[in-house]
């Protein structure tokens, strides 16, 4: 398997939960971070080279093999904020189920039977590219596309953004996307022989902030 | 309507009927419909009429807000544990058809939380006529309109009215002062569902939810033969 499963892994209606999720986008929109199309793609960019950096090497180690069970706990320091660690488990969780379901793999009942309430959504992405024949760039292209096309449909239903213009900033994101791949695979792949450290632990702080907030939001139209 | 696939493995996936566990799983009921019509007030008349009968549970799928759960809190229609409520990013429609995970997750952590269940309500947030629930989230479901909405919905038809297990004709003690024609309502009803049922109800009047209730019980009788 190739190109086309990794279409079917990365299509945005792939049914893993992920539409009910706004990256953080509500809590930015709401503070008035996010306005616009110019903003979106500043909030994009910034999520790209930290939660998605982080996310696309995780997916890479676990697509290449490295112990799931280490990988999780390594997301697990990587993420500071209560709310998103049950946020990632929760994604995790609603992914082993499709991933099970479409792509049925030994090493995916194993998880799920390791991770009842979910591993980290980015270990299993890696382990369902794993499943689907494809290779830890694949997983790392998924899970950074994901960390900038979520909040990207998310804008579209919270501002009522032109949906031209929130993928043309996807568009112009995408250069900037092969490069944090590159350093995602690169270190994701280290992993097996050099172990969890050379995994990259950038932090976006406002991220991490805002997401402990908008989890005590009453009101709130995405679940992150 | 049953549905007897099982996948190997430990955790159910989809529509399984049985529980990770061998045992098999609580029915689940869906309740969609339009915005107002009625399907948060049947939902509460419901646990109130089978709750000393059956181990039940709720999942509520508000657009925006905790308002349906919070009003079957305020109600004490059940205990809190037996009513969650699940995000839906804006798309109520989505989180019952075409992205499931999250309600199914909701379901299966209720069983494991209060059950074993009997049965578990999922109601869709308020949306449009055509929203329907998957085959793999709910075993059947109940489609919920009111007089007031316009006694020509059941003429357009649309997915909910026309296949829906069972459509509720809500606020039957509204159509007077609405200009209602019921008997048109249950003509161009029976025309868009051939043999499939119909229920007028007034939660406000006459026998309540009972029909609707009847009808569950008889869902469940099959769901357990």
């Amino acid at each position: 398997m190739g190109r086309a499963a990794l279409l079917v892994l990365a299509d945005g209606r792939f049914p893993a939960g992920g539409h009910a999720h706004s990256g953080g986008a509500e809590e930015a929109v709401k503070a008035g971070r996010i306005t616009g199309a110019a903003d979106l793609e500043a909030f994009c960019r910034g999520r790209l080279h930290t939660a998605g950096l982080v996310a696309a090497a995780l997916a890479a180690a676990a697509a290449a093999g490295a112990d799931p069970a280490g990988l999780d706990a390594a997301a697990d320091a990587r993420t500071p904020s209560p709310a998103l660690r049950l946020t990632a488990r929760r994604l995790g969780r609603q992914l082993t189920r499709a991933a099970r379901a479409t792509w049925p793999s030994p090493e995916l009942d194993a998880l799920a039977g390791t991770f009842p309430k979910g591993a980290h959504q980015p270990v299993v992405l890696g382990l369902t590219a794993r499943a689907a024949g494809l290779g830890p760039e694949d997983a790392a292209y998924c899970a950074a596309y994901e960390s900038v096309s979520g909040p990207a449909t998310a804008v579209v239903r919270l501002l009522g953004l032109d949906p031209f213009e929130a993928t043309a900033v996807l568009a112009r994101l995408a250069p900037e996307l092969d490069r944090v791949v590159d350093r995602a695979t690169v270190a994701g792949t280290a992993v097996r022989t050099a172990g969890l450290d050379t995994l990259p632990a950038a932090s976006a702080p406002l991220l991490e902030i805002g997401a402990e907030a908008h989890a005590a939001w009453p009101v709130r139209l995405f679940a992150s | 309507m049953h549905l007897d696939h099982s996948h190997p493995g430990p955790a159910a996936v989809s529509a399984d009927a049985r529980r990770p566990d061998g045992a098999r799983r609580a029915l689940r009921i869906g309740l969609g419909g339009p915005v107002g019509s009625g399907k948060t007030a049947t939902v509460a008349a419901l646990c109130r009429a089978l709750r000393d009968e059956l181990s039940l549970a709720v999942v509520t799928n508000d657009i925006y807000t905790r308002e349906d759960a919070e009003f079957l809190l305020r109600e004490a229609v059940l205990p809190p544990e037996r009513i969650t409520a699940v995000e839906t990013g804006a798309c109520p429609h989505t989180a019952i058809r075409d992205d499931i995970s999250a309600n199914l997750e909701a379901v299966e952590d209720l069983e494991d939380a209060v059950g074993p269940l009997d049965l578990v309500l999922v109601e869709s947030g308020g949306d449009n006529l055509t929203a329907t629930f998957s085959k793999g989230l709910v075993d059947a479901q109940i489609f919920v309109i009111d007089v007031a909405g316009g006694d020509d919905i059941p003429r357009k038809g649309g997915p909910g009215v026309t296949t829906a297990d069972l459509l509720v004709v809500n606020k039957t003690d509204l159509a007077p002062y609405v200009g209602s024609d019921l008997a048109r309502m249950a003509a161009d009803a029976k025309a868009q569902r051939a043999e499939l049922p119909v229920v007028f109800q007034s939660l406000r009047a006459g026998s309540g939810v009972a029909d609707v209730a009847a009808w569950v019980r008889a869902q469940l009788g099959a769901w357990t033969a």
